[in-house]
């Protein structure tokens, strides 16, 4: 494998995390969601993302050519080899925490998509092309949901700022470029990352503006995900998510 | 769930050229949310092209005690029914 090709490997890996680690945090709503309906819409973005994961790992896996498998970059890399950024991993929440999140990353991701789109790496960009269809149908929904929950009662408006005060923070690595990323970026494969964030904010604060809810003031961020430096949440996470594969290795059916 | 939520029924188009049938209800705030989740609930196999909700208070229906009335004159009149033409095998769907 070329430098380029493990270093796009990498990228790829970083990719499958972000959806793998929140497809699953979305699937924890399987059953649970607050009515029918939205139960089974709430599904459904889990399963997206979940296929997106598939797509990114069965790539990475190509790549690496050992025969590996997008299975073992699921189920049998621990907490630290995940490099995921670290907004994906925080627990559900309440319904407001869930739509908040989805909401943040959404905006991001129908950009992101659209930039990755443009990939010089023809594997990258065809994800892209398929993922981005899905990102606009999930931003319509979180979008409209921002508006419902922060127009709605005291309560639903509460509920979304207080996530919006614990979200915040985490969104500033979402604008982060390491090393490799930056290489990436000059070979023309990878998103440059920094320059959706200016969009990005607008954006954001124009739909919470209209939304009763006030972006926080304090400056603190949070980094690491890239360099596999977690949350706490993060292993009960992979417990559960790894849990089969663990305990029956190589199950199938 | 909450009771301000209203019932909508659900019409969807599997193909070009062929009509809306009632695939069945929702639960939804408004008309916006119920197309959304129609799309979630009834066409997650790829079943439509185009999906209409309607309110279900919106539909006025004919009751079943009127059906001696509404329906039993029609069937002694043959020649309003259409059955003698043969259709040509080119019309897939009438």
């Amino acid at each position: 494998m070329t430098t380029t090709e493990n270093a796009v490997r990498d990228y790829a890996v970083r990719l499958g995390d972000d959806s793998l680690i929140l497809g699953h945090r979305i699937s924890e709503w399987c059953s649970r969601g607050p009515f029918l309906e939205e139960d089974l819409a709430l599904t459904n973005v889990a399963l997206d993302y979940i296929g997106r994961a598939r797509m990114f790992f069965s790539y990475a896996a190509e790549l690496s050519g050992d025969g590996a498998t997008e299975d073992q970059f699921a189920y049998q890399r621990d907490c630290r080899e995940f490099t995921n950024l670290l907004i994906h991993e925080l627990p559900k929440g309440d319904f407001a925490f869930t739509m908040a999140r989805q909401y943040l990353v959404d905006v991001y991701s129908v950009a992101f998509m659209a930039a990755l789109k443009n990939s010089s790496d023809e594997n990258l960009s065809g994800i892209a092309s398929k993922a981005i269809k899905e990102s606009e149908y999930h931003l319509r929904r979180s979008a409209d949901w921002i508006l419902r929950l922060g127009g709605g009662t005291e309560e639903s408006n509460r509920r979304l700022q207080d996530a919006v005060n614990e979200l915040w923070g985490f969104t500033r690595e979402l604008f982060e470029l390491d090393t490799l990323e930056a290489d990436l970026v000059t070979a023309g494969i990878a998103v440059d990352v920094v320059s959706l964030r200016d969009d990005w904010e607008r954006t954001v604060r124009a739909t919470f503006a209209e939304a009763d809810i006030t972006i926080p003031e304090e400056n603190w961020q949070v980094s690491g995900g890239r360099q596999g430096n977690h949350t706490e949440w993060l292993g009960h996470l992979l417990s559960d998510l790894q849990f089969v594969q663990r305990a029956y290795p190589g199950l199938e059916w | 769930m909450s009771d301000h939520m209203q019932l909508f029924e659900v019409f969807i188009r599997s193909r070009r050229g062929l009509d809306h049938k009632h695939v069945g209800s929702l639960h939804a705030e408004d008309h916006a949310q119920a197309l959304e989740y129609a799309r979630d609930v009834y066409t997650r196999r790829s079943e439509g092209v185009s999906i209409w909700v309607v309110n279900s208070s919106d539909i006025v229906a004919s009751q079943e005690e009127d059906c001696d009335s509404f329906y039993d004159p029609l069937d002694d009149k043959p020649y309003r029914h259409a059955t003698h033409y043969k259709l040509p095998a080119e019309v897939d769907n009438m």
